[in-house]
């Protein structure tokens, strides 16, 4: 059964609130928040750690030792598909 | 705002044959910066193609942070990240002369990473398990809902390294739909495809990251003020 958008309860709109996000829509429009101060801060957290996540730069540098293990596994790699290497 | 599309990825490789030795990492470092003009790449890409393993370093060099920062935000672990990431640009350098160009070369080694951080998970049974059991978290690890608790909203601004915390602390299923979604920026469909779950189950997962986080970034300053 669907609830009335104006009457629902804060639980009945934070469990339909994952889909409200999902569908895109303005979830701020919604009726429940324009009475209540609770969902509209949780809706307005939301929103700002999805905002800072799109904020996070990929800044950490791997240490050295990968490119080394890269740089050695293909070197193995190269030396067992040789078509010039000597049967072994 | 910009995101990874996908294209498909060809699994049979050629993998370039030279014997060229390659270059130490600190001199490609050197002679790749971390931005280059797109040409410039390009041209590299193609050397890379062709087997130069120089320009192969310097592609390296140019993408190592962005696929080094994505595995470490998936797995949350450094050590599986840095296996990560040499298994990505070993799979690179097998498949590189694949790459056609139907999409920016960054998108597809981007996907390519994707594909080889969820295998590892698989192998693991760590993403199904997980994925599941994040569904119906024990009750002491449910995300908080906001009906009974105290009014303690975030404030403006959030402290990276804490988000960045947070995010690795999150519990494997719920982290790997906020990386794919919130960060890399995929939509549910592709999410959902890529985790072979439903578009439902990656909204309600990314859901119920988010209000995790929040609990934490409103513990944050508490468990500050008792240190």
């Amino acid at each position: 059964m669907t609830e009335d958008p104006k009457t629902m309860t804060c639980e009945q709109f934070q469990a339909q609130l994952s889909e409200l996000i999902g569908t895109g829509e303005i979830v701020a429009d919604h009726p429940h928040l324009q009475s209540c101060p609770r969902c509209r801060a949780l809706l307005a957290d939301l929103q700002t750690i999805a905002e800072a996540a799109r904020q996070l730069l990929p800044i950490v540098e791997p240490p050295d030792e990968v490119w080394e293990h890269i740089e050695s596994a293909i070197k193995k790699e190269e030396a067992s598909t040789d078509p010039h290497e000597e049967p072994k | 705002m910009t995101h990874p599309r996908f294209s498909t990825n060809p699994p049979d490789a050629t993998t370039p044959s030279s014997a060229e030795a390659m270059l130490p990492v600190e001199q490609v470092a050197a002679v790749a910066p971390a931005a280059l003009p797109r040409s410039a790449e390009a041209e590299i890409l193609a050397q890379a193609q062709a087997g130069d393993h120089l320009a192969f370093a310097k592609l390296y060099s140019l993408h190592k942070r962005r696929i080094y920062s994505l595995c470490l935000r998936m797995v949350g672990n450094v050590s599986e990240a840095e296996d990560l990431t040499q298994e990505a640009f070993l799979q690179l350098h097998r498949k590189i002369a694949t790459f056609r160009g139907d999409s920016a070369f960054s998108t597809w080694l981007h996907r390519l990473t994707i594909n080889v951080v969820l295998m590892h998970l698989r192998k693991k049974d760590l993403t199904l398990i997980s994925m599941d059991e994040a569904m119906e978290p024990a009750p002491e690890g449910n995300p908080g809902r906001s009906f009974g608790a105290r009014d303690l909203t975030l404030s403006g601004s959030i402290d990276r390294l804490v988000l960045e915390r947070a995010i690795g602390d999150l519990p494997a299923g719920y982290r790997l739909v906020f990386v794919l979604h919130d960060v890399e920026g995929y939509e549910h469909h592709e999410i959902a495809a890529m985790l072979e779950c439903s578009i439902g189950n990656s909204k309600s997962q990314l859901h119920k990251a988010r209000l995790k986080l929040r609990d934490a970034l409103r513990a944050f300053p508490r468990q500050e003020e008792r240190r």
